[in-house]
């Protein structure tokens, strides 16, 4: 009953799609990572006003569905003189989504260095700059180090939903395929499969970038 | 071009917003009984249900959501079924919701301490006198405020049934932008309306989380 | 026949082999201690005497009872085998009284007031029948310690197992913990205790079995052993911790 021969064909558009969806990932991955940062940062450092900014950003993005996100940035900005291409609406919406979650977590790693550290950065004459960024932020990137990126993972699976604005990203490619050849089933099959091997990947890849990274910490345990 | 009101657009979305609430219980409740089933099988010390276990939850939190519902939408019709828009949402939503439920819940339960399933083995306790008796009534405590926190994304995951062509807050929305072309406060609106579904349990989750981390 | 047997008993984790063929008997009314280095094997033979852990050669027989990690021998032997732990394991969420209850009312099947009275009767007898509403959260290490035992008795148990059960409480509350068991002992219970209060070994016990490498290296009389020890090892182990 079920036929992949008939996905042969078409492999080059798996293939094409499959390359949009990774640079997608990769530039909301890093961009977002980065908004995440800089937010987060705000959040912990920042003056009343500017933590209720970045406080109602998170809650905005992390309460509604990225869907209607992107319908919001695709449709919606157009109206206010915004024009963007499917592509950049797509990431632009990836981005602030990643930027919300991952500042939410980071936060949290913030909020969790010890005190004395910092104490005793000071005290060791490293300026504020350096105690962020030596003292803190590393620390606190190794302690939410997985959580971040589970949820750059699950930020590559939503973005899946691109395709609805005619993004051509992997789903789009099994869209395409399955109107020609009438195998919805098949072509949904062998894509979602590539997503799970994708999502693996991206897993194995993490791991071993923290690895790399955060190599001190293994030593000593 | 019809003339709609902003109360005729917030009244249409809200109608709307009814069938994103049923979807969102019926795959809450669904995901957590399946997941209640999944946990039991997880706990139960037999290795290939252990696996069994592990391969679903790897899948359904491995794929997007979209292609669940895909696969389940035209995976049933392949076998005959004349399924509805709701039907495939639904299911594919309980999918989703029990394998993420099921890893929280395993997050939860390995938190309490070895002694607990010791001190009931050692007692005479069978595995399901242990499981009801002593380890989930504590595991419930832990686990409360993350399943309240996946609540809001099981709602926000119940968007993607518009997709398949199921009418509810989404759909309505991109139904009206066609009728109205005023995208910007349309989408705004669904928005708010999202928020304003989702907000209150995420609150609900970081309360619940503060008293049960406090009070331990 | 004796009321544990133990015969030639290996165990092993996966390449690390920790019970290298013990051998022991304990009669009823026994009170025992096995003492002995970290890492030596102590706490898994204790383990391995009520099926909490698997054992791969040899045989223990606990009243008439083969000790095996089966669910359901495991089940079995809670009847005749209790255990006290060393981080005490009782269940936060249940009150003293209903932490006693439990295993009376599921698995001996008492009625609620039949469970409640053997509780009143077990508190009662380690000095916290006023506690029996409390929650475990509310006492001292030294007094969770006894519920756990009081729990422990609720089963009417042959023999109770007492792993290290004062090692996590502070040196003031050692000694009500150590007065239960003496009650205990008194009364006629079979205790095995792994235990570093080598005091409570010399004067209360009957028995004292010194563990080395896996092994029972040597037993005899507390009071002889304490005095005489024969080995080199167990003479060096005496001296380090008196
Ligand atoms: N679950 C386990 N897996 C692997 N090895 C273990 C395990 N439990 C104990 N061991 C090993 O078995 C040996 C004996 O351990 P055991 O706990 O019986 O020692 P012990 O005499 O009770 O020591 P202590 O006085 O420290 O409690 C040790 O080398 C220990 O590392
Ligand atoms: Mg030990």
């Amino acid at each position: 009953m079920l036929n992949f021969s008939d996905l042969l064909p078409y492999s080059h558009l798996l293939l094409q799609g499959l390359w949009v969806t990774v640079v997608l990932t990769l530039y909301a991955t890093l961009g977002g990572v980065a908004i995440g940062t800089a937010c987060a940062a705000g959040r912990h450092y920042g003056g009343k006003a500017l933590r209720g900014v970045i406080g109602g950003y998170v809650e905005l993005i992390r309460n509604t569905p990225f869907i209607v996100q992107l319908f919001f940035i695709f449709f919606g900005l157009p109206a206010i003189g915004i024009k963007l291409t499917a592509w950049e609406a797509g990431l632009l919406a990836m981005l602030i989504n990643l930027g919300a979650y991952s500042t939410e977590i980071i936060r949290a790693g913030l909020a969790a260095t010890p005190k004395a550290q910092v104490e005793a950065a000071r005290v060791l004459g490293l300026n504020p700059r350096q105690v962020f960024f030596r003292v803190v932020l590393i620390p606190a990137f190794e302690k939410i180090y997985p959580a971040l990126t589970s949820q750059c993972i699950i930020v590559m699976l939503g973005s899946a939903v691109v395709s609805q604005i005619s993004v051509m990203d992997l789903t789009y490619a099994a869209n395409l395929i399955q109107s020609r050849n009438f195998r919805s089933f098949e072509a949904y099959l062998v894509v979602a499969a590539i997503y799970l091997l994708f999502a693996i990947l991206m897993r194995q890849v993490f791991e071993w970038i923290g690895r790399r990274v955060f190599r001190h910490r293994r030593k000593a345990s | 071009m019809i003339e709609f009101t902003n109360w005729d657009l917030l009244r249409n979305l809200l109608l709307a917003t009814r069938w994103t609430i049923a979807l969102s219980l019926t795959a809450f409740i669904g995901g957590a009984l399946v997941g209640l089933l999944l946990t039991a099988m997880r706990l139960s010390g037999r290795r290939p249900l252990q696996w069994l276990v592990r391969g679903y939850v790897e899948v359904f939190q491995g794929t997007p959501l979209l292609m669940q519902l895909f696969l389940v939408f035209f995976g049933l019709s392949l076998l005959g079924l004349d399924i509805s828009a709701w039907s495939a949402a639904a299911f594919a939503l309980t999918f989703f919701t029990s394998a993420f439920l099921t890893e929280i819940w395993r997050g939860c339960i390995d938190t309490l301490p070895k002694g607990q399933w010791e001190a009931s083995r050692c007692l005479g306790l069978s595995f399901q006198q242990t499981l009801g008796r002593v380890i989930l009534p504590q595991a419930i405590r832990v686990a409360l405020a993350p399943t309240v926190g996946f609540s809001v994304q099981v709602i926000k995951g119940t968007a993607l049934a518009s997709i398949i062509g199921f009418v509810e807050l989404t759909k309505a929305g991109t139904m009206l932008n066609n009728a109205t072309f005023e995208p910007f406060k349309i989408f705004a609106m669904v928005a708010l309306i999202y928020f304003a579904l989702c907000y209150p349990l995420s609150l609900a989750s970081q309360r619940l989380e503060k008293k049960f981390n406090g009070a331990r | 026949m004796a009321l544990v047997n133990i015969d030639q008993v290996h165990k092993y984790y996966g390449d690390l082999h920790v019970l290298k063929g013990v051998d022991l008997k304990i009669n009823a009314g026994e009170v025992v201690s096995i003492i002995g280095r970290s890492g030596s094997g102590k706490s898994t033979l204790l383990r391995c005497m009520n099926g909490l852990e698997a054992y791969q050669e040899g045989a223990i027989i606990v009243d008439n009872k083969e000790v095996s990690s089966d669910e359901k021998q495991v089940r079995l032997l809670a009847r005749s085998v209790g255990m006290v732990f060393q981080s005490f394991n009782l269940f936060p969420h249940l009150t003293v009284g209903e932490n006693i209850m439990l295993a009376p009312k599921l698995v001996l099947k008492l009625s609620s007031k039949e469970a409640r009275e053997l509780a009143l009767d077990k508190l009662t007898k380690v000095g916290l029948a006023e506690k029996i509403d409390e929650y475990p959260d509310c006492l001292s290490g030294g007094q969770q310690q006894r519920v756990a035992i009081a729990r422990a008795l609720a089963m009417s148990p042959k023999v109770l197992l007492c792993d290290e059960i004062t090692s996590a409480l502070d040196p003031e509350l050692v000694g009500e913990v150590l007065r239960v068991l003496e009650q205990l002992a008194a009364d006629g219970m079979t205790l095995i205790l792994v235990t570093h209060e080598m005091n409570f070994a010399r004067d209360v016990g009957d028995r004292v079995v010194f563990m080395h490498q896996g092994k029972v290296w040597e037993s005899g009389p507390a009071k002889a052993v304490f005095a005489q020890p024969s080995t080199p090892e167990l003479q060096s182990f005496i001296s380090a911790v008196l």
